[in-house]
């Protein structure tokens, strides 16, 4: 493949990552809204909320924002994004290696990567016969663009569009359980997938519900590392 | 300090702590196209471990010792683990769990 074919965005790469975003742009749309109505009762209308998904871009950032936006002090806030977010870290580290080759895309794909298009990346190269890296692309680009129509719409039609969406935000848990079954299902050896599960638990029993996920994300590094060995012996992980 | 220019500080720290969250990594640990084995190891790894850890994260918050006791989120966990082992289909599974979920919160486990 050279490098012109590379470049080429078809049909079937665009039907491929609309397929696999659907059910997160369903989901950003609709939170997307609730987001944009709860910052129009503080005061902010819809540019705000769009600013917002564009400079922030991550759902639970966004949410505890909105508490720090008139009086909060910028330190704090700082702080508080921080933690929030520092599970992206480990995010970032698992693209490094299928990033590589994107040239001046992957700062967007970077920038980018919540939770929910990492789930569905993470996962393998795409559909068979399509363009990888434009696949990549558009799911990252329809995911941010559900969240940021979301929140304009909500902004814009404020309590019109009040229904009562709570639970809609299980979505996110559906999908997490989804891919976590699709690797159960592939992978050879479930060391990874049971030591993600019961460190995170266990982090959360002893640290509580701020503190769990940084001492988490250093115990699955330490037990990955100490464990590369027998991880990557034949009948481990294998999707290279 | 306007209260305006107050909420776009605000933003800015927050968008700029939560891109160096996502950036940070690339920069200390791969910028160029030769990545080091071990990095590319747990690249390969942490997917499968990210899932548990992003499961968990999503459920934080369930009150398990109080009523209704995170009954809405396992049957609706076991809705979808069981449609997605019978159908394969990621959208069908979210969809359903989705709704029972919702159907659950908002009409049946009612506090």
């Amino acid at each position: 493949m050279n490098n012109k074919d590379k470049q080429k965005v078809t049909t079937k790469d665009i039907k491929a990552a609309l397929h696999t975003s659907s059910p997160i742009m369903v989901t950003f749309i609709v939170l997307g809204i609730g987001y944009g109505i709860l910052m129009q009762e503080h005061g902010f209308g819809p540019v705000w909320s769009v600013l917002s998904s564009i400079i922030i871009y991550s759902g639970t950032v966004q949410f505890v924002s909105v508490a720090f936006l008139s009086t909060g002090s910028v330190i704090m806030a700082g702080i508080t994004a921080l933690m929030i977010s520092a599970r992206h870290i480990f995010f970032s580290i698992s693209m490094i290696g299928r990033y590589r080759n994107e040239g001046k895309k992957k700062w967007y794909l970077y920038y980018a990567l919540c939770d929910e298009t990492y789930a569905m990346l993470s996962k393998d190269d795409g559909p068979d016969g399509v363009n990888t890296s434009a696949y990549r692309l558009l799911v990252t680009l329809f995911d941010q663009i559900s969240w940021v129509f979301g929140a304009f719409l909500g902004g814009c039609l404020g309590s019109i569009l009040n229904f009562d969406s709570t639970g809609i935000d299980f979505a996110m848990t559906a999908l997490f359980t989804t891919v976590f079954l699709q690797q159960w299902i592939d992978a050879k050896n479930h060391v990874p997938a049971i030591l993600g599960l019961a460190a995170t638990f266990i982090c959360l029993l002893i640290f509580g519900t701020d503190f769990f996920l940084i001492p988490a994300m250093i115990i699955i590094i330490g037990v990955l590392t100490l464990a590369r060995k027998k991880i990557e012996a034949p009948g481990g992980e294998d999707d290279e | 300090m306007s209260e305006y220019s107050h909420a776009i500080i605000i933003r800015l720290v927050m968008g700029i702590a939560t891109f160096a969250t996502r950036i940070i990594p690339v920069l200390v640990l791969g910028r160029g196209k030769n990545v080091p084995d071990y990095v590319l190891y747990l690249g390969r790894v942490i997917p499968y471990t990210a899932m548990g850890l992003l499961i968990v994260y999503c459920l934080r918050n369930v009150p398990v010792l109080e009523s209704p006791h995170g009954l809405p989120e396992l049957i609706a966990l076991s809705i979808v683990t069981a449609t997605y082992l019978w159908k394969r289909n990621t959208i069908f599974s979210v969809v359903t769990g989705t709704l029972v979920y919702m159907i659950l919160v908002q009409f049946i486990f009612t506090i």
